[in-house]
């Protein structure tokens, strides 16, 4: 069953130049994107830093205005909906961010953090309900229940980032938008909080958008994969599949560019070279192509649609549509 | 002499001992990892580095660190000043915590350079530093605010900032932890490059053992307020003795690897101020010894540059 429909959703910021009198433009941070997550599916969502994805995920918590697009959760456009009828639907999706130093209240302790977000959505009636509510979920993220006392302050960067989980899990959702959920962990804790959303996601039907740098954590977590570069999608497919065998050149070269604990295991890093091209001013033809190894003319001029390439994978590069079993 | 030479240093919070007994060395030029669980003390020992804790809360409870040959902890404000930037610069985990909210990416470069490099301080070499860290069109980019910039990118800037004093030490607390594999690459190169010119020493934090194996000379790895166990790279990395290593290095994910679930650690992380009397690590430790529980042991060599904080010796990985 789908429970996230997104079609063909933009978002667009306005941007300044360094010079007076510069022309004012438009960084497209999203720029026509399309996917959907079932119920109980985790997608996994990677590309290059700044190429949109925790914009996307954003605007599907409804935290950033969509440019355009529709987004549906549950059978419903939420872009369509004004605040008051999209207040209690906002519990069945959360969101935990990149950055655990922001999203937690400085002068609420972690306990009151998540209890706040019982309260406001009714979850426990009674205060001592709430507080052995606020100990589980706290022993859920693998931190003593005694954490609930303590100030965000106090706490390791990995340690507030399992505060935010705790608090995204006590009002039950049904999709999860993780920015960067493990990456502040260390590998043993990471392993406890992947294990953890793999529990959740089997026992209680949990989706997720899964955003991360770390395309093994992915790997082992997701079904599904998206590619982005420049505000699109270049590669989608079975998680596993995409990994072990990507298509997209620019997959490739991400791939081939994490680092391996065993190095005989790895091929040659394939080291893009040219600049990062800018959202706001993004080269004609395909957008990967200043810095694609195998680019041809007509890259530079065509932007290359996102096709099928074989079962459920989709390419966005004209040099893999002629040739789907590229290696 | 080594460039960074901490030994047996002891931070406090209020009465809550975090960081206990630290030893470590890192010489001009060399990369030292630092490694281990979550809340063990790595960023306050960093810190306490450039003298960057709050006192109080924080406490120097003893211990000495040697930056160049000086005793950072007794270094008046003056002294501070002149350390902070050019001898030992710092790039952090968070960078939306330290780069100012309300100032432009580019005038902050600016005010750094005309700390450091006053000759330099011009919008070119500004314009030149962003994109020496990879942020596209950095022209238009110098006049955004940090909260216009994806986490990268102001990770970007936080390193172009950090870099602009030509630092002697430069401590980089998770640099790349909020970068994708291929920006993490290219980021490396420019430190290692910068290392290679200029002999600009690195204390690299990082949960990444993957980068680690890739870049550090030696690393260290700490549990519970201690380095537990301290190597050459490739060595710790291949033949881990410290049960605690070990479980770490099972934990990591791998590409291409099927596994129904994670190994992962039995039980919590010990929080400062309950430490277990004897090994910190015991109750989580699936090769405990009786006398663990009440014992604890000391940091001892097991084969030239490699200490263990561990009686138990298992037997070697094939
Ligand atoms: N409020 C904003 N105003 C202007 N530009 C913005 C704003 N928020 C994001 N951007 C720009 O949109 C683009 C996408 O940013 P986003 O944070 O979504 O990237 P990301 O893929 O999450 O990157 P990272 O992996 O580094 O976190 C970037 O170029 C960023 O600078
Ligand atoms: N201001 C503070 N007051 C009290 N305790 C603190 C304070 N700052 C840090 N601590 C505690 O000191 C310990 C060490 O924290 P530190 O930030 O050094 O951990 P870390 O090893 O860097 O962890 P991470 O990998 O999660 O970043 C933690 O248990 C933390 O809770
Ligand atoms: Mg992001
Ligand atoms: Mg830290």
């Amino acid at each position: 069953m789908t429970l996230l429909e997104i079609q063909n959703l933009r978002v667009h910021f306005p941007v300044r130049g360094l010079r007076i009198g510069a022309i004012p433009s438009t960084v497209k941070a999203v720029d026509g994107v399309s996917f959907t997550v079932a119920a109980g599916e985790a997608v996994g969502l990677v590309g290059e830093s700044g190429c949109g994805k925790t914009t996307l995920g954003r605007a599907v918590v409804r935290l950033v205005e969509p440019t355009g697009g529709r987004i549906i959760f549950e059978g419903r456009d939420l872009t369509a909906l004004g605040p008051g009828a999209l207040r209690p639907l906002r519990r069945r999706f959360q969101m935990v961010f990149q950055d655990p130093f922001h999203s937690l209240d400085p002068r609420m302790t972690a306990g009151q953090s998540i209890a706040e977000a019982l309260v406001a959505h009714r979850l426990a009636a009674t205060a001592s309900a709430r507080r052995a509510r606020v100990e589980d979920l706290l022993r859920d993220v693998g931190l003593d229940p005694e954490a609930a006392d303590r100030f965000p302050h106090q706490f390791s960067g990995g340690q507030r980032q399992r505060i935010g989980i705790a608090r995204a899990l006590a009002v039950e959702p049904g999709l999860i938008v993780c920015d960067e959920p493990v990456s502040a962990l260390d590998v043993s804790v990471q392993a406890q909080v992947v294990n953890l959303l793999q529990d959740l996601q089997r026992r209680r039907g949990l989706a997720y958008l899964f955003i991360s740098h770390d395309l093994a954590v992915v790997e082992h977590l997701c079904q599904r994969l998206l590619v982005m570069y420049l505000g699109r999608v270049v590669e989608s497919g079975p998680a596993r599949e995409v990994c072990r065998s990507p298509s997209h050149p620019y997959t490739r070269a991400l791939l081939s560019a994490v680092p391996s604990l065993r190095p005989s295991t790895g091929g040659e890093r394939i080291r893009l070279e040219g600049d990062v091209p800018s959202p706001a001013d993004p080269p004609p033809g395909c957008p990967f192509h200043p810095r694609c190894p195998v680019a041809e003319a007509r890259c530079r001029t065509e932007s290359p649609e996102l096709r099928r390439t074989a079962d459920r994978r989709e390419v966005a590069c004209h040099q893999v549509a002629s040739s789907p079993q590229a290696p | 002499m080594p460039l960074l030479d901490i030994q047996d240093l002891r931070i406090d919070f209020g009465t809550t001992r975090v960081v206990d007994g630290v030893s470590l060395a890192i010489d001009e030029g060399q990369t030292l990892g630092l490694v281990g669980e979550s809340g063990c003390g790595k960023s306050v020992t960093a810190l306490s580095i450039g003298r960057l804790l709050a006192t109080p809360p924080a406490r120097h409870a003893g211990g000495r660190i040697l930056l160049g040959g000086q005793e950072v902890l007794t270094l008046s404000s003056d002294g501070l000043r002149s350390i902070r930037g050019r001898v030992v610069s710092y790039i952090f985990q968070e960078p939306g915590a330290s780069l100012n909210p309300v100032r432009r990416i580019g005038a902050q470069v600016l005010e750094s350079l005309r700390l450091h490099a006053p000759s330099r301080a011009t919008e070119a070499e500004v314009v030149r530093r962003l994109a020496g860290v990879g942020i596209p069109a950095p022209d238009q980019r110098a006049r955004d605010y940090p909260h216009q910039l994806s986490g990268g990118m102001q990770q970007r800037v936080m390193i172009a900032l950090a870099l602009a004093s030509e630092p002697r030490l430069l401590v980089a607390d998770e640099p790349t932890t909020a970068l994708d594999a291929t920006v993490q690459a290219q980021i490396m190169d420019l430190l290692l490059d910068v290392q290679r010119r200029t002999g600009m020493a690195i204390l690299l934090i990082t949960h990444n053992l993957g980068l680690v194996a890739d870049v550090a000379r030696r690393v260290a790895v700490m549990y519970a307020g201690q380095i537990v166990e301290e190597a050459p790279a490739r060595h710790l990395l291949s033949q881990p003795v410290h049960p605690y290593t070990r479980a770490l290095i099972r934990s990591v994910p791998e590409i291409g690897v099927d596994r129904e679930r994670l190994p992962a650690l039995p039980g919590q992380v010990p929080v400062p101020g309950r430490w277990p009397a004897g090994c910190r690590f015991a109750p989580r430790c699936p090769s405990a010894l009786a006398s663990c529980a009440t014992s604890p042991p000391g940091l001892e060599p097991v084969a030239p540059g490699h200490r263990v904080r561990c009686p138990v010796r298992p037997p070697a990985i094939p």
